[in-house]
């Protein structure tokens, strides 16, 4: 582990989060949007552990917040869900296209 | 003494029923709302009572002067440590006698009204306007200072304008209804003004202090206001004069009465209240209360002296020829108000023949009475054969007798017949008249007999004249509710001459020493009984007497049966000159400026939203792509530019 170089890493966390980034832009699929917004999380989760390893060792607060931001992600995940089962109901599709009531 | 405690309930009494009656008449009490209107009145006049009884017989003196006594007051608004608006009472000999009158002529009102209104679709609106009115009224009455005065004088303007336009699925009423207010708002402008400049001059808006600093002559503002002036005219007459044309307009004075025989398109009743016994003697009141200051301008006085005596005179005239009976007893209030204004007027700047001060708040006391008596009777007429004109009654007196001998009783009492009401409050008049210019005296004394003339001309019309040809679905005279305020009011009608008024009411509050000369009682009389039997020759019997006189005076009978063409002479100058030089101008201005600037804004705006709410595209990818953006763009900013 000691080996390995916070650079390749960091690159790692890096193109996670902009894989997510890209998938939330084109995905008109509303869960594979979910799916994506937890990839850019994930991102942070390794920013977060990795720099509290190679930065501060003796201590425990980014590994702390990474505890959090995985219960917070479970949370977003299954409020998330039930809004698309929603629009699902009303609109027989999760498509985000079309929900547009609230456009102009 | 306390006064407070209980005078504030006489006004807020018929307030509370206007409240009670306005917000939940028309669906709670629908047929209780008359019973509960008159209630809450009768309250309020036993306290007026009360208080008369307390001012004049038990504590309203000190020595032998009745004292002007500020119940309580209340700084409403305060503008700086001098100029500040109370509210107020004010009680002194003449607001303590209107008191009474207004609280008394509106309960038999009130009464009148619970047989007379019954069974209309808005009863409880209408007694709900009748407490406002009354409200209005008696916090006017009570003011103790000038501006108060103007907001209730205001709203009693606004309760009359309700109460003309009462039956508002009639074009007519609704016209009466806007002429009379726009008229006297007119006229009210004069009196703003006027309260602009004495309170400019005076520095307050308080009554006794604006009388007491403006006359006492060494001081300052007494000074300015009579050195100060505008278009060779003093400030002082300047400001009273225009006090007096507000007056002049609620009072239905020539050349602004032509609002108060159109407003006998309202109710009978409210007629009898609003116009012919309180609200229309509030500009009397007015020039009484102030009079302290017209008695230091001539001028005022004698413009009060030529209005008050050629509305008379005007007035009675146009009365011989109306038809309409409401028509004829409106001109007849508006000459009998001409007697009051008159009296007033001809009171001399230095005290002498101060009787007229007197003499003008008697017969407007004895006036409310038998004037608002008939009223009331020619209600109960048109109740009764459901029709103003003349031609439709005769002979009625077989069907109505309680009707009948109360109307004759008013008429006796306005024609001023020994003994009723009318004979000892004119007689003062005339008197004032005659010791202070005879030319007002020989129009008055004209007066008088026109007066007797025109009152026994619609007495014989109604109650003689030809047989009575009644509809099978005619309901009588009316309930007791409608004949008992007759019988009472005929009561005060013989009664009310009898008081001593001087000794109540005088211009310095000290008793006032009358000397009734029976030798100037002749002439009056003489002309009241020649006007009377002139009417009785002429109208007592279906003849074709009066088509022969109308043939003769052909010319002046009928300029004077078209009210002397005054409204033509109005609609002239408001439609042909105001409208279309001003009227059409400033609607061009307010269309195409005006409404033009606020147009263009709205549509500037509009077109601008249109371009841009293309951003609102709806999409939630749009707006993260956006909003990634500006995080992307702002951490550039911070990372690279703004160092």
């Amino acid at each position: 582990m000691s080996g390995i170089p916070i650079y390749q890493i960091l690159i790692v966390s890096t193109a996670l989060f902009f894989i997510g980034m890209y998938g939330l832009f084109t995905r008109r699929n509303m869960i594979t949007m979910l799916m994506s917004v937890e990839l850019i999380l994930n991102s942070v989760n390794i920013n977060f552990v990795v720099f509290n390893k190679y930065l501060y060792p003796g201590q425990l607060d980014g590994l702390f917040f990474t505890i959090f931001i995985i219960a917070i992600a479970a949370a977003e995940a299954a409020v998330g869900i039930a809004i698309i089962i929603n629009l699902y109901r009303n609109h027989q599709s999760i498509d985000v296209e079309d929900a547009s009531e609230m456009k102009y | 003494m306390n006064y407070s405690s209980y005078i504030a309930l006489i006004p807020l009494l018929p307030l509370a029923g206007f409240v009670l009656l306005g917000l939940f008449g028309r669906k709670y009490f629908k047929s209780a709302a008359g019973i509960i209107g008159t209630l809450l009145l009768l309250g309020s006049a036993l306290l007026s009572l009360y208080t008369a009884y307390q001012y004049f017989l038990v504590n309203g003196k000190t020595g032998d002067t009745y004292q002007t006594i500020t119940a309580f007051k209340y700084t409403w608004l305060s503008f700086s440590d001098k100029v500040s608006i109370d509210m107020g009472v004010l009680l002194d000999p003449i607001s303590v006698m209107m008191l009474v009158v207004v609280t008394f002529v509106s309960l038999m009102v009130h009464i009148f009204s619970l047989g007379y209104m019954k069974g209309e679709e808005r009863f409880a609106t209408y007694y709900a306007f009748l407490g406002l009115f009354t409200f209005s009224m008696l916090g006017l009455v009570l003011s103790s200072n000038l501006f108060q005065i103007y907001m209730f004088w205001e709203l009693v303007g606004v309760s009359s304008f309700l109460l003309i336009g009462y039956y508002f699925d009639r074009p007519s009423a609704v016209a009466a209804s806007k002429k009379a207010f726009i008229v006297t708002r007119f006229a009210d402008l004069g009196f703003l003004i006027g309260i602009l400049v004495l309170a400019f001059y005076g520095e307050t808006l308080d009554f006794q202090t604006l009388l007491h600093t403006l006359t006492t002559q060494q001081s300052a503002q007494h000074v300015a206001v009579v050195t100060a002036s505008f278009a060779g005219v003093t400030a002082l007459t300047w400001g009273v004069t225009l006090l007096f044309m507000g007056g002049a307009g609620k009072s239905a004075m020539f050349p602004l009465h032509i609002w108060l025989p159109d407003a006998m398109e309202g109710p009978t009743p409210v007629s009898a209240l609003i116009h012919a016994a309180t609200m229309v003697v509030a500009g009397v009141y007015l020039v009484a209360r102030m009079f302290p200051l017209f008695a230091m301008s001539q001028s005022a006085l004698d413009v009060v002296t030529v209005v008050g005596a050629s509305s008379a005179v005007i007035a009675a005239i146009i009365a011989c020829t109306q038809t309409d009976i409401k028509r004829v007893l409106a001109y007849s209030t508006m000459s009998q108000i001409g007697f009051m204004m008159f009296s007033l007027g001809l009171i001399k700047a230095h005290g002498t023949y101060s009787v007229g001060y007197t003499a003008s708040m008697f017969h407007l006391f004895t006036h409310a009475f038998f004037k608002s008596l008939l009223f009331l009777g020619a209600g109960s007429v048109i109740h009764m054969v459901h029709s103003n004109e003349m031609k439709d009654m005769g002979g009625l007196r077989k069907y109505m007798p309680i009707t009948h001998i109360t109307f004759l009783i008013a008429c006796l009492a306005i024609a001023g017949i020994w003994p009723f009401a009318g004979f000892f409050s004119k007689e003062e008049i005339l008197l004032t008249a005659y010791q202070s210019n005879k030319i007002v005296y020989g129009i008055a004394l004209l007066t008088s007999g026109l007066t007797a003339f025109y009152m026994f001309r619609l007495y014989f019309s109604i109650f003689w004249n030809k047989e009575a040809h009644l509809h099978g679905d005619s309901h009588g005279e009316g309930t007791w509710s409608m004949k008992l305020p007759l019988l009472i009011l005929a009561v005060c009608s013989i009664a009310a001459g009898l008081i001593p008024f001087g000794s109540y009411v005088s211009i310095n509050g000290k008793e006032l020493e009358s000397h009734m000369d029976l030798s100037f009682s002749i002439a009056p009389l003489a002309m009241g009984i020649g006007g009377i039997l002139l009417a009785m020759w002429m109208y007592r019997k279906e003849n074709n007497k009066p088509q022969q006189v109308a043939t003769t005076l052909n010319g002046f009978y009928k300029a004077a049966y078209g009210k002397f063409y005054i409204d033509d002479l109005y609609l002239f100058v408001t439609k042909k000159v105001v409208f279309n030089l001003i009227g059409r101008p400033a609607a061009w201005v307010d269309r195409n400026i005006v409404d033009g600037l606020m147009n263009g804004i709205a549509n500037a705006t509009a077109t601008v939203s249109n371009w841009i709410k293309g951003v609102q595209s709806g999409k939630v990818q749009n707006y993260t792509l956006y909003f990634f953006g500006g995080v992307v763009a702002l951490a550039v900013v911070f990372i690279y530019l703004w160092k």
